[in-house]
């Protein structure tokens, strides 16, 4: 098994990570838009997308049948399919793969939950290590802001109502998300995150960002990746 | 009662308690009699007035399914089917085993994670980090492990049972022959070795499965007539200490080395 770290692979892995509401995902597209214009092959990996199980997650979610451990077992599994089918295939092939969420989310919100965080680490061993993981950090109130003016309802295990933190769901999420933010701190050395001011204007994050990929893109990964031009 | 003991990390939010239950594993390769034993030892503790649960691979409320589904198609990922099953073994641990072992249960488990280990070891897992994953485990009262030396001879029990040869069982997906029957063969071969590993390093009685199925069925029930004797199982509320057992070489902590010293007297091969 090839664990993390020791991937080896022509292509680039772009992962951006936050909590909710920090813009991370809005600043993913930008990226994308401007890697797809610049002739690079690019694909798109989403947190949670696996065919395999995502029908079982789903129900699990509607049931209410998750602990912390299954809940972070069945998310890795999900990531294991992603792994497999959706982000090798394309960098061994040389493409550029964006993620939307990574690891991370999984270290920062499992650990949140109770789980021990050697062994969530140990859990996503086999992850390819990005060429560079993106940490939008917006403050608690800001981000709780935005999700709570996007969203009507907050769902039952993203407000971690299954933790017993409070009765209230706004509150519950506010202690959710405080402590996932906590877990993202201290994960920015250990993993070397980079960093984006989430308050800042939109363009300005963008900016960063597409400097910092730029630094990693040459001119053999378009032409591996797009032949015909 | 038992402390809870578990291989590494006890899973978050679990309260470790001394359980009146026992947890009872049969474990062994694809075609040795599993389910049947488990089906016959069930009945005779519920004859002898025990309570019994039992429960195996892939039979979770939260990832049975699922599981099933994708292996179906064929389309599992080695990855990815390893940590499905993981994802299944620690619903059943939580939400079925530990609470019936509370209860004062006896759980019969059809498999239990050293399949699965050896299943995902044969498939290139690092045998470290497989282990590490399954250290959510609890350490079980007894393993009994029901060993066929030969492939070939499982092979003639599938065929027996009329079943034919399964994509899954046989290992297809590892690519290791063109057809099932030669697959099977290779792929129940790595199994078997993977397993004689664990053998020593998680304590399993070993119990050869290639006799008459009266006897094997006989070994088991005395074995775990004797566990029971030692420190029966009792209802929950019961709170006082039973170290009343009659049989002093059994002290419990280390049930990979005092389990052992069990088996060995009927239960060991008597002939490699």
């Amino acid at each position: 098994m090839i664990s993390y770290g020791h991937h080896r692979y022509p292509g680039r892995l772009f992962v951006v990570e936050g909590t909710d509401g920090s813009g991370k995902s809005t600043q993913l597209t930008l990226l994308y838009q401007w890697l797809k214009s610049e002739g690079y092959s690019v694909f798109f990996s989403e947190w949670n997308s696996s065919p395999l199980v995502k029908d079982t997650t789903r129900r699990a979610k509607k049931r209410r049948l998750f602990t912390p451990t299954t809940f972070s077992l069945l998310h890795a599994t999900d990531f294991a399919d992603r792994t497999e089918r959706d982000i090798i295939p394309p960098l061994k092939a040389g493409a550029i793969v964006l993620a939307d969420r990574y690891i991370y989310t999984a270290f920062a919100r499992d650990v949140a939950r109770g789980c021990d965080r050697a062994w969530v680490r140990e859990l996503y061993k086999f992850a390819v290590k990005p060429t560079a993981a993106f940490f939008f950090r917006a403050p608690l109130d800001v981000a709780t802001e935005r999700i709570a003016s996007a969203r009507p309802q907050l769902k039952f295990y993203e407000a971690g109502m299954d933790m017993d933190w409070s009765d209230d769901e706004e509150e519950s999420f506010k202690i959710f998300q405080g402590k996932i933010l906590d877990e993202y701190d201290s994960m920015r050395s250990e993993f070397g995150l980079t960093l984006i001011d989430g308050t800042q204007p939109i363009h300005t994050q963008q900016r960063q960002m597409r400097e910092i990929v730029g630094r990693h893109l040459r001119e053999n990964l378009k032409q591996k990746a797009v032949p015909s031009k | 009662m038992k402390e809870m003991k578990f291989y590494g990390t006890a899973l978050p939010g679990i309260e470790i308690e001394p359980y009146p239950g026992k947890l009872i594993v049969i474990e062994g390769t694809d075609g040795v009699g599993r389910s049947t034993h488990v089906a016959l030892l069930r009945t005779w503790l519920e004859s002898e007035g025990y309570a019994v649960l039992d429960t195996g691979m892939t039979r979770s409320v939260l990832a049975g399914r699922g599981i099933k589904n994708a292996r179906t198609g064929h389309t599992l990922g080695r990855l990815t089917m390893q940590l499905y099953y993981a994802t299944d073994f620690a619903d059943r641990l939580e939400n079925r085993i530990l609470s019936a072992l509370r209860a004062g249960f006896i759980v019969l488990t059809d498999r239990y994670i050293y399949s699965a280990i050896a299943r995902a070891v044969v498939r290139g897992a690092d045998p470290e980090w497989i282990r590490r994953i399954y250290g959510i485990a609890l350490v079980p009262d007894a393993v009994f492990y029901l060993r066929m030396s030969s492939a070939e001879a499982l092979a003639r029990r599938v065929l027996a049972s009329g079943r034919g040869f399964d994509y899954w069982e046989s290992g297809m997906d590892l690519g290791l022959a063109d057809d099932y029957y030669d697959s099977f063969i290779a792929y129940q071969k790595l199994l078997l070795k993977e397993f004689d590993r664990m053998s020593g390093e998680y304590g399993f009685h070993v119990v050869d499965a290639s006799r008459p199925l009266k006897r094997i069925g006989t070994a088991l029930r005395r074995s775990i007539a004797r566990l029971i004797q030692e420190a029966p199982p009792q209802l929950a509320e019961v709170t006082k200490p039973t170290n009343v057992s009659p049989i002093a070489r059994v002290p419990t902590p280390a049930p990979a080395s005092t389990d052992e010293q069990v088996g060995e007297t009927d239960l060991r091969e008597k002939s490699a």
